[in-house]
């Protein structure tokens, strides 16, 4: 009887700690911003800097067997590597700054995109490249107007794949203080006592932002090809 | 490059391997909190996933399930279990690990067994198997390759996820990367990621071996094929 008394009593004492808390948004709306504005900062800068390198690798790597052989399996044995490893590596040299998940989250979309953008330049027919040539184009205008229209799809899906995988991974940026959405999981959730409104918000908010993410690409890759619209 | 000297320096101190909380420690929890969770993943996912690839049953939600798996961080899910009751026992990180090593399982094994040429199942049949002799005798040699390709895939990213339970707290390798940040030393840090990318490369040629190994017909590369063949579950990310 005394025991059950002191354990209620222990129980009306502990702070609340409730899985989703829409207050505990509203209170921290000033922490959560600039978190979600770095995580979104982020997944922008290494998904665009990694098809900017990625483009031109693919064109390379399509120019001989033994290039793509390579690009390939390099970018295979980049992917096995964990991010915290990766970013590991990355930090002597960039230290405990954003750019140090950058360069680790560029080389991971960098791995994706290569691979689309070559499957998507290698798709294209033969018999389409001959009839473009046998009109008149170059090589530049047989790039622009013919190869790139129709490697688009498989280009599209690797950018919404690599910018999905990207918005997770950019929690593990947590390790050099540079999680984004990361930091309330880690750091103001289960760095604060096990605090769990934070970690659940976090979590459903990294999520919605990769589905987002996600559905924009999709808008844009249907504006882009209005030919494939049934 | 003094950090990658210092990490030589660190890795060739026997008593960072064999003190308590050391390397080999470390791994050993690692590897018994991986293997841990295959196992729950296996069980869980292979029976479901046979059955209904064997059925020729719709299985489109399991491949939408290991889409949808992609968007949600593991490092936000393991820190979901390590906030439950569950936390502070080795349950939190394997169940977490479990918890993404089933969409890739289901996926892979359902396609496999779905992916079977009907003209060889009809022969089967023909030939008066019965429908557990065809699951068994026909269907799961010609699934294998595609098995052993979910079954690779999630041991890998297990193992790579596994890490990141060391930001929790957990014992695992990822714990000498973040005691290297804790103390400001890269030379830690950098052996420690040397440690956790090793661990992660063993472990896919380790598996690739394993699937060449039980895949019947004619010996296949050690890695896989980096086009598609035939049909396939996407990649998953790195974690």
């Amino acid at each position: 009887m005394l025991s059950a008394e002191a354990g209620t009593a222990l129980a009306a004492d502990a702070a609340p700690n409730p899985w989703f808390d829409l207050s505990w948004v509203a209170d921290n709306w000033s922490t959560i911003l600039p978190l979600a504005g770095q995580h979104v900062r982020l997944t922008l800068v290494s998904v665009l800097i990694g098809a900017a390198i990625a483009f031109p690798l693919a064109l390379l790597a399509r120019r001989s067997r033994g290039l793509a052989a390579g690009v390939l399996g390099f970018s295979t044995f980049l992917y096995t590597i964990p991010s915290l490893a990766m970013f590991a590596f990355v930090a002597p040299f960039t230290g405990l700054s954003e750019t140090t998940v950058a360069i680790g989250l560029v080389l991971y979309s960098l791995v994706v995109l290569v691979r689309n953008f070559l499957a998507g330049l290698q798709a294209v027919p033969a018999e389409v490249l001959e009839a473009a040539r046998g009109m008149g184009y170059g090589r530049r205008r047989l790039l622009l107007r013919v190869e790139l229209p129709l490697a688009l799809p498989a280009v599209m899906t690797g950018l919404r794949i690599a910018t999905v995988s990207t918005v997770a991974l950019v929690t593990v940026g947590v390790i050099v203080g540079q999680g984004g959405l990361g930091q309330l999981i880690i750091v103001n959730g289960f760095g604060a006592n096990y605090y769990r409104p934070p970690i659940v918000f976090g979590t459903l908010a990294c999520v919605l932002l990769a589905l987002v993410a996600d559905q924009l690409l999709g808008l844009v890759e249907r504006l882009l090809t209005p030919w494939a619209r049934a | 490059m003094s950090a990658l000297a210092d990490a030589v320096v660190w890795l060739n101190d026997p008593l960072n391997w064999t003190r308590p909380r050391g390397i080999l420690e470390l791994a050993g929890q690692h590897l018994r909190i991986s293997a841990l969770a295959m196992g729950i993943a296996l069980v869980v996912a292979l029976p479901p996933a046979v059955w209904l690839g064997h059925r020729g049953r719709s299985g489109g939600f399991l491949l939408g399930l290991s889409n949808v798996s992609r968007a949600v961080p593991t490092l936000a899910i393991l820190t979901i279990f390590a906030v439950t009751p569950l936390g502070f026992t080795i349950w939190a990180p394997v169940i977490a690990l479990a918890v993404f090593a089933i969409p890739p399982v289901l996926a892979n094994t359902y396609v496999g067994f779905r992916e079977v040429d009907r003209d060889v199942v009809e022969a089967a049949r023909a030939m008066g198997m019965t429908g557990r002799q065809v699951a068994w005798r026909v269907e799961l040699p010609l699934a294998l390759p595609l098995v052993m390709t979910g079954i690779r895939t999630a041991a890998v990213q297990v193992v790579a996820t596994a890490t990141l339970a060391a930001l929790l707290g957990g014992g695992t390798l990822g714990a000498v990367i973040r005691s290297g940040f804790g103390r400001q030393d890269y030379g830690i840090v950098v052996a420690g990621a040397l440690l956790v990318a090793a661990l992660a490369l063993l472990t896919e040629l380790v598996l690739a071996a394993v699937s060449r190994a039980v895949t019947p017909g004619p010996p296949r590369r050690l890695l896989p094929s980096l086009r598609p063949r035939r049909a396939q579950v996407a990649a998953l990310p790195p974690t």
